[in-house]
This record gives structure tokens, C-alpha cells and sequence, in this order.
């Protein structure tokens, strides 16, 4: 787990509503209103998708919803970009491979 | 169609001071903001501030975000959050996409742009990989999200961006191996190095990142020294352990929105490239947009507060909700607060810079 | 590489001697007093109001560099956690006949507590030596700036200016 749980200046963590979401089919646990890209690397995940030409993986670059780097297919719709967008219970979310699929 | 006397784009420190200033002068102010939390960059800002005692000096930014959202709260101004400013026509309509699935036209008689500023980014072989990020994106997933993007981190870029995120990286659980600077001083606050540097980090001036090593993740860093011309000297190599790497060269103005309105620009490297001209009112070309912030050449966020001020003040007057004397008196004031921000060995420079966009500003 | 703040990230003794509120070797044995690093014109100026003697002035520029006046300083420490650069700590040379006494600014998480054995380092992040925690100040109105008073053998005086993080 790579949630900071405690902080110097931060105090210690306040409790949140856990959600469970799934990425990649594969069950997670995440703090209610969290964003998507946070909740992956609480979890260790730091692949967000993969490149459409040379198939390489990228993960999160700026975090504030400029780059596009961390996008990824959510609930069926590509390219959302994960930095900015909040876990909810229930939701999917896929490791895209080049522009996505819709579904 | 929506129609407000007084439209914001962006709540972070300039657009909320921004804000304030204009709702306290009982101007009808929309504030409009892309993410779902206002406060823009101030809530990672978990430092205590510079500046003056007068001017919330050695006050924690995330303690000076709560404070301006308490106050926008108490004068009940008027925010959209989430929504998007995709466009903006004829000097006075905003195009804002809400929620991401529905358009809204809003007609405004002013226009305040505060946008911010986005990271830049160097490229080496290997930048592209999982772990390599901007250091603003770090100090986000730690300082908010409350996440450790990594564990070993190489901070490239030792403005201050980068010695406080290598500070905050520490407080947060990470070990920072080194911070490079490709010239040959470095370029923060010295108490900010000296924090860093007693924390056992060392400090690799005239150094860059040569490549970064792994397949699905950053593993390996291979640093080089750097000659005068900023050219690499073969052999000077050494490879670092780390599974991350952070960005901290610089930021770049968001001004598209100044671009697609038709804002005359001047390019000045020093506050961060292209920029809108603007006047002492913060005014730029256009007759009824403003500016504040980063958008206007890239400071911190005190500043960022003062030039908020500015905007809302002038925008208040011309709106007729303040007398011209009380705005130049008011207005004084805040250049003051300004000018002494703006001095010393680090603040004469972007001074000098802002001086040459205010001349070309004047109408 | 010659250490200096602009390349090593730390001061340098010399360019800390020609600071204004940097003390003389004299100053600095005479007993506990409050040791500024602050030799870079930034504009910042709380430490001047923090002082209850008046004894740190900066002045109507604010990025003028403070000045000690070593004769008010009665090394109280409310400077220490005032200065958002964390560059003001407390020593005190004539604290015991074999040991000395540094108060210092720290906002790692986990706190030492009284009684610790922990690591001194100098402005670069060495060990110097061993040093005993005597006190751990962290109330609200520090803002999280904990103030930690360790005492340590008298032969390291200089050196010591902070602790190495807990991890």
C-alpha cells in the first residue's frame, strides 16, 4: 500500500467510505471520492495504459488534467483522464491500449 | 444563456483573491473552475510561505486556501465546478462544457482570466516510462491524493519547485537520491537547499538525466555532467538507483483561452515564455479581459494573490461599483505589497520582466 | 567542488560569517542564543516580529537579510518555528561542563521522543555524532514546525545543526 497515512504536517489520514472498483476485472479497494490514478497507486498500480504504436506503458505525468498521459477506459468510455476524474463504487476501469475501445 | 457582470476562469489563488476583492464590492461574479475542489494549486502547498507578516507570511498554503474559500463562502460568490472554459467569442462569451457532458453559453460584461500554469518537460530516452513525472504531479498525489508515487526519487531541476517538493517527498516517506541542476548553481531559495541538503540529499549542479532505465517502470537513472554550453561530457556518467523521477524545469503560462480571445502577447522567457500583455490594472489588449495569476508570467502564488486583487479591484471599477479614487488608492497599495515581492536577488529579474510587459501595456 | 550554498545546497562557514546575523565564535560560546542562517535576499520577514526583545531586524525593505543584535537575544525560541525557511536553531555552549544544547526546527514524520538516542548531522547531512533527545515541543500554535532540543558532547559544537530523519 502506498497511502500516506500519516504526516508531519498532514496529520494523520481522516477515515473515508471505502469503494470498491475494478481494474481490469481485478477488485480494488478506494477512498470514496478520491481520484482515479490516486486510488492505483495506493494499490501499486502504475500502468495506466498502453501506447497505440509502439505499445509502451504510460502512467500519470501531471496530474492536474493537462498531459493525457494517465488516461484510461472508464466504465466503457476511453480516454478519461484518470488525474481528474473520482472513484465510484462499482466502477470499471481498463487498462487502454492505444485510443481505446467503447463499449 | 447565463449572463453575470463579472466572469472568473479559475479558482485557484489569483481567481479567488480575484473574486473576493470584486464580490465584496457587490459586483455579481461567476466563478468558474475545471476541477471538482476550488483552490487550484494552494491545497499541495503544505509549506509555510515567504513574504511579508502583513501578507500572510509563515502561513502554510493549504492554511491560506482554507482561509479564501472560507471568505468566497461568506460573501456567497457564485461557483461552477467542473466546468470546463472550452472557448470565448466576441471578447464576452464563454463557452463552458459542465460536467463534461452539457454546453452553457455564459455572457459576461468582464472577464478575469486566471488559469495557472501547466509543467514543462525535458526529454530523454526513458521519460516516457511509468515513474517519470512532473514534480507539481508528485507534490499532487502527496500532498492531496495522500499517495507515495515512489520510493527513490531523482528531482531534476532545482528551482524551487523542485528543493520544496524534494522536501515534501521527505515528509511524506520517499528518499529523495539527488536533485540535478543542469547549471552550475542552483536555483532555489538557499534555505529551501539547506533544508534539503541536511536531510543528506546531494545537490548535482551542471548535471542532466542522460536516460532513464526499465521496462514497465522507471528502474535506473544514468546521470551525466554537463560542460558550459550545457553539452554532456562523455564520460562523466554515473548510473543512480531510483524508481522515480521528477520534472521540476519550469512552467509554462495556460493561455489559450488569451489566444483564442485575440490578447496581444509578448514573449518573455524569464516569466515562463509567451504571455498577454497587460497594463497596471492587469488589463490586457482586449477591453474587457483581465488576467491574473500565472497566466501572466509564472510567480508564486503570493503574488498570484496580489494580481487577483488587482483585477478584482479594477474590474469593480470599471463596472461602476467603485469610485476611481477608492481603486487607485486601494490598487497603491497592492503594488506596494507587489514591488517588495518583486526585489531582492531572486524577485529585481522578474521585476525587470514584468516592467517591459506593463510599458508595452500602457494604452 | 568548493562548498557554497549555490553549489552544494548548504552555506558554507565562510559565507555564514559574513552574514549579518550570523554570530562571532565569541557570541556563539557565551552561552544560548539563537543562530540565524539566512544569507540570500528573499523577501520574507516574520522573524522580525517574532522576537519579543526586538532583537532581529530586517527592516522596510522585506527582503533586507535580519540582523542579530546578540546582546537582546535571550535565545527564547520563538524565532525557531516563525522562520518558513527553517533556518533559525538554538545553542548553547555553556550548557554543561561536557555537553551542549541545540534547539532546532523538524517536520519529519516520526517524532523522536524524550529520551531517544538520535543521529546529529551538520548542514550537509553527515553524522557527526550521537545526541539524547531532552525535549520534543510541538503545540498548535508551531503549526506542525516541531521544535526538538537535543544535548550532545561539547567537542561537536559547530558541526551540529539538525538531526538525521527517523525512518
Amino acid at each position: 500500500m502506498n497511502r500516506i497515512v500519516n504526516h508531519p504536517i498532514l496529520d494523520e489520514e481522516k477515515p473515508a467510505k471505502e469503494v470498491e472498483i475494478f481494474v481490469d476485472d481485478k477488485p480494488i479497494i478506494a477512498r470514496e471520492g478520491e481520484m482515479i490514478a490516486a486510488a492505483l497507486i495506493a494499490n501499486g498500480i502504475f500502468i495506466n495504459r498502453y501506447t497505440i504504436h509502439k505499445h509502451k506503458p504510460r502512467g500519470i505525468y501531471c496530474a492536474i488534467g493537462r498531459c493525457t498521459d494517465c488516461i484510461m477506459t472508464v466504465d466503457g468510455i476511453p480516454n478519461i483522464r484518470t488525474c481528474v476524474t473520482e472513484v465510484k463504487d462499482g466502477m470499471r476501469i481498463t487498462t487502454q491500449k492505444g485510443t481505446g475501445v467503447w463499449s | 444563456m447565463i449572463v453575470t457582470e463579472l466572469a472568473i476562469v479559475g479558482a485557484g489563488p489569483a481567481g479567488l483573491s480575484a473574486s473576493i476583492e470584486a464580490r465584496r464590492a457587490r459586483v455579481d461574479v461567476l466563478l468558474i473552475d475545471e476541477n471538482a475542489r476550488p483552490g487550484g494549486q494552494l491545497f499541495k502547498q503544505i509549506h509555510k510561505f515567504f513574504g511579508s507578516r502583513a501578507h500572510k507570511a509563515g502561513i502554510r498554503g493549504i492554511n491560506i486556501g482554507t482561509e479564501l474559500l472560507r471568505e468566497s463562502e461568506e460573501l456567497g460568490i457564485h461557483i461552477w465546478l467542473k466546468g470546463e472554459v472550452c472557448g470565448i467569442e466576441n471578447g464576452h462569451n464563454l463557452w463552458v462544457v459542465r460536467d463534461r457532458n452539457r454546453s452553457e453559453i455564459v455572457k459576461a460584461k468582464k472577464i478575469i482570466l486566471a488559469t495557472g500554469a501547466t509543467e514543462n518537460a525535458v526529454t530523454f530516452p526513458g521519460w516516457d516510462l511509468p515513474g517519470v513525472m512532473g514534480a507539481g504531479a508528485a507534490q499532487t498525489m502527496i500532498n492531496v491524493n495522500r499517495v507515495l508515487p515512489g520510493r527513490k526519487v531523482i528531482m531534476l531541476g532545482s528551482g524551487n519547485v523542485g528543493v520544496i517538493v524534494a522536501y515534501q517527498l521527505m515528509q511524506a516517506g520517499a528518499e529523495v537520491v539527488a536533485v540535478l541542476e543542469a547549471a552550475p548553481v542552483l536555483g532555489g531559495y538557499g534555505v529551501h537547499t539547506a533544508k534539503v541538503s541536511r536531510a543528506g540529499v546531494p545537490f548535482y549542479v551542471s548535471h542532466t538525466i542522460k536516460r532513464a532505465f526499465g521496462t514497465n517502470h522507471v528502474e535506473a537513472v544514468e546521470i551525466v555532467e554537463l560542460d558550459n554550453s550545457f553539452k554532456q561530457i562523455l564520460g562523466t556518467e554515473q548510473i543512480l538507483d531510483a524508481d522515480t523521477v521528477c520534472l521540476a524545469t519550469g512552467l509554462t503560462p495556460l493561455t489559450e483561452l488569451a489566444w483564442l480571445a485575440g490578447c496581444k502577447f509578448n514573449f518573455v522567457p524569464a516569466l515562463g515564455g509567451h504571455l498577454p500583455i497587460h497594463d497596471d490594472k492587469m488589463h490586457t489588449t482586449q477591453p474587457d479581459i483581465f488576467i491574473a495569476g500565472d497566466i501572466s508570467g509564472i510567480e508564486e502564488a503570493s503574488t498570484a494573490m496580489e494580481e487577483g486583487r488587482l483585477a478584482g479591484i479594477n474590474a469593480a471599477q470599471e463596472l461602476g461599483y467603485i469610485s476611481e479614487d477608492e481603486a487607485k488608492i486601494r490598487t497603491d497599495a497592492i503594488w506596494d505589497s507587489l514591488n517588495s515581492l518583486r526585489s531582492g536577488y531572486f524577485g529585481q529579474k522578474r521585476r525587470d520582466s514584468k516592467d517591459l510587459i506593463l510599458q508595452n501595456g500602457k494604452r | 567542488m568548493e562548498h557554497s550554498l549555490k553549489t552544494t545546497g548548504s552555506p558554507s562557514l565562510e559565507e555564514l560569517y559574513k552574514s549579518p546575523a550570523f554570530p562571532t565564535k565569541e557570541q556563539l560560546h557565551k552561552g544560548p542564543i539563537a543562530i540565524i542562517e539566512c544569507i540570500e535576499e528573499i523577501p520574507c520577514n516574520p522573524c522580525e516580529a517574532s522576537c519579543p526583545k526586538g532583537a532581529i531586524t530586517i527592516g522596510e525593505s522585506i527582503t533586507n537579510l535580519p540582523e542579530m543584535d546578540y546582546e537582546k537575544c535571550t535565545a527564547c525560541g520563538m524565532c525557531i518555528t516563525a522562520c518558513p525557511g527553517l533556518a533559525i536553531y538554538i545553542k548553547d555552549y555553556t550548557y554543561g561542563d561536557t555537553k551542549a544544547l541545540l534547539s532546532f526546527p523538524y517536520e519529519y514524520y516520526p517524532l523522536p521522543k524524550a529520551g531517544d538516542i538520535v543521529q546529529a548531522v551538520d548542514r550537509q547531512g553527515n553524522y557527526v555524532c550521537d545526541a539524547e533527545v531532552i525535549k520534543v515541543r510541538n503545540p498548535k500554535s508551531y503549526d506542525h514546525t516541531a521544535v526538538i532540543t537535543i544535548e550532545y558532547p561539547k567537542e561537536y559544537f559547530e558541526e551540529a545543526v539538525n538531526m538525521k530523519r527517523i525512518k
